[in-house]
């Protein structure tokens, strides 16, 4: 597998982080992240690595705009972020960003058709396309038997295929996954990596924290945080 | 990008709908104290109404078939009210040949200016101090003049009336305050040291309900026993249809000289037709009402307070799919909303049905505001306005990023 550089040409790219920094508290406060550089151009697949509390989760908030920067700069598709409100943050979220979690967030009462189609409620899909745009998002997750399941009938692996599902039917420019393969099997992961390989090869912008060197080794560029601080890693780093 | 996001109000009810019909039990829980609250006041005021409306819809009804011939009033010099005419002594006689009349009676209030009125003939000095009862003369037709009917025992007649005969006949609560129940022993009640035999008990009047606290006597004893004074009004009962009539003849048959001296008209309605459920009762339905609404609405606070942590994973996630502060604020104030105004209608609804049961038991006819139904319906949305404000608001706060780690 090679290392390509995204290339120079480009536009801006779609995420930059510019000295982003994150402390918590006031006073004795703990510092996430002591500023960090990142730049993903649109059409990038990175995989975050690092140990336990080095302040992953916290970047990809902030990439996500479900959390602010204490110091630093980010800017998503070429716009600062600092100065937009809820309003204006929660809408790119809506449009541009999809997200997958670890621990799937599926609504227990609701359908896996329904799971995908909540989604829309903040979006901007007219109304009369939601239903088809759901289905086809969950038959391409491989998914399109299971409508009318609910989430508890679900093996994980496809739970979390219905959250990858309800991520991308949104058509977002940007997919964030905090240990996407984290409750899953090997077999259930490869899935699931399958699924974020077919989106790439569409042109999303992926960006996934893993401990797994397998679901690193997908990926097209990897970087590491340690104690707050990011760098880039060739492969064979990760590969031990 | 730069349209507003979509979440409007088919979204915003959706979405409350499913959050409310998710768990079904807690639901119930949280409606309790609203539908028991709301539905103790409207069932209050409901009952209070629907009584109130029987007195007058019985009002109206005695109303169609009575009157009273009273003399015209005119200021005199000194400022005082004063009769301009007196009303005859044969006046029953005369007013009783008219077609449509079927009952008249004289009613004349006697001056009885620290007069004793007593069943015991002497006077106990350890007796406390009361307002002794009003003392009426009437001719013998009194209670069908009236309306009324005897609770116990017997109207006095025309011979009681020509003989002079001391009798009398007592209100109800008369009796009650005199100590008199019953008649069997032929009890007295003692105008002075005048005995009167007490024959009859007169129940309620709605044309004249001041009659109930009253000690009434035939006009002859009253002449043998008090100043002779001119009767205050005629008590008449009326064919239904002839009122037109009668109103216009009878003051001619009074006076043919001067008609216009004496007015008829339909009984004066009570001022205060108050229900017979006392009104102390009712501030207590009133107040158990409130205070389980209080309830109601903190239990509505508590739910939502709970809901809004066990949802934090929920809220975590609806951000992350675009939602504002706003609309999760928005969605969880509505949910309390929606609980509080369910639990109004529900508690009207079932309040509306109790006082259905009621009337139908007892033969009255319902009646209830109609805004007044839809104000209780409103307030239980008021209540889950208020309790759910507090607890939308911290789910408003949350962080997603906080949100998001609880699984
Ligand atoms: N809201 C917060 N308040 C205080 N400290 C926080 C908060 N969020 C994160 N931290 C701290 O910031 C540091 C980085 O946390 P973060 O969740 O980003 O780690 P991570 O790299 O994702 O770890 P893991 O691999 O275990 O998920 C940790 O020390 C954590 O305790
Ligand atoms: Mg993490």
């Amino acid at each position: 597998m090679t290392i390509r550089e995204p290339r120079s040409d480009q536009a801006a790219p779609l995420v930059e982080l510019r000295g982003v920094g994150r402390s918590f508290g006031s006073g004795r406060a703990v510092t996430a992240l002591a500023g960090i550089d990142l730049q993903l151009p649109a059409g990038d697949y990175v995989a975050i690595t690092g140990p336990s509390g080095a302040g992953k989760s916290t970047a990809l908030n902030i990439l996500g705009l479900l959390d602010r920067p204490t110091t630093g700069e980010y800017l998503f598709d070429g716009t600062p972020t600092a100065a937009l409100d809820d309003r204006r943050r929660s809408e790119l979220r809506g449009s541009g960003i999809g997200f997958v979690f670890q621990s799937f967030h599926l609504l227990p009462t609701r359908t896996v058709r329904e799971n995908v189609m909540l989604a829309f409620t903040y979006g901007r899909i007219p109304r009369h396309e939601r239903a088809t745009r759901a289905r086809t998002a969950l038959e391409r997750v491989g998914l399109g038997h299971r409508l009318e399941a609910f989430p508890a009938t679900l093996s994980g692996g496809e739970r979390q295929r219905v959250a990858i599902a309800r991520a991308v039917c949104t058509d977002p420019r940007l997919l964030l996954a905090d240990e996407p393969t984290g409750n899953l099997d090997r077999a259930n992961a490869d899935a699931v990596l399958a699924l974020f390989d077919d989106l790439h090869a569409d042109g999303l912008t992926i960006v996934v924290i893993t401990h797994d060197p397998e679901v690193a080794a997908r990926a097209r560029r990897r970087v590491v945080i340690t104690d707050g601080r990011l760098r880039e890693t060739p492969m064979s780093e990760i590969d031990r | 990008m730069t349209r507003t996001a979509r979440f409007d109000l088919r979204d915003l009810v959706a979405e409350v709908l499913e959050g409310v019909g998710a768990r079904p039990l807690r639901l119930f829980v949280s409606l309790l104290g609203t539908v028991v609250g709301i539905g103790a006041l409207v069932l209050t005021v409901g009952l209070g109404q629907t009584a109130g409306g029987q007195l007058d819809a019985h009002f109206d009804s005695v109303a169609a078939e009575h009157a009273e011939i009273t003399p015209q009033k005119k200021q005199g010099a000194d400022g005082e009210e004063r009769a301009a005419a007196v009303l005859p002594d044969d006046s029953v006689d005369r007013v009783r040949r008219l077609a449509g009349v079927l009952a008249a009676a004289t009613l004349t209030a006697l001056p009885t200016g620290g007069l004793r009125v007593s069943a015991v003939p002497v006077h106990d000095p350890s007796e406390p101090e009361t307002t002794p009862p009003p003392v009426y003369a009437s001719s013998g037709e009194l209670v069908e003049a009236i309306g009324a009917r005897l609770v116990a025992g017997r109207a006095f007649d025309e011979g009681h009336d020509a003989r002079g005969d001391r009798v009398a006949i007592l209100g109800a609560d008369a009796a009650t305050a005199l100590g008199i129940r019953r008649l069997e022993a032929q009890p007295s009640v003692f105008l002075g040291d005048r005995s009167y035999t007490v024959i009859g008990i007169l129940g309620k009047s709605a044309t004249q309900a001041h009659l109930a606290a009253a000690v009434i006597i035939p006009t002859g004893a009253a002449r043998r026993d008090f100043p002779a004074i001119p009767a205050d009004l005629v008590a008449l009962h009326l064919d239904r249809s002839a009122g037109e009539l009668v109103s216009r003849q009878a003051p001619i048959a009074l006076d043919p000289n001067e008609p216009d001296v004496f007015t008829v008209a339909a009984p004066s309605r009570p001022t205060a037709l108050q229900n017979e459920v006392g009104d102390d009762l009712d501030i207590v339905f009133v107040a158990i009402g409130l205070i389980t609404l209080l309830a109601g609405g903190l239990g509505i606070a508590n739910v939502t307070t709970l809901s809004v942590s066990e949802r934090t994973g929920e809220i975590g996630l609806r951000r992350a799919l675009g939602a504002t502060r706003r609309q999760i604020g928005a969605q969880f104030v509505t949910e309390s909303v929606v609980v509080g105004a369910l639990g109004g209608v529900v508690g009207v609804a079932l309040a509306v049905l109790a006082i259905v049961a009621v009337s139908a038991l007892r033969g009255w006819t319902p009646v209830l505001d109609l805004p007044l139904a839809f104000g209780c319906a409103a307030l239980g949305a008021a209540v889950g306005l208020a309790a759910g404000a507090y607890p939308a608001a911290k789910a408003a706060r949350t962080e997603p990023a906080d949100a998001l780690r609880v699984s």
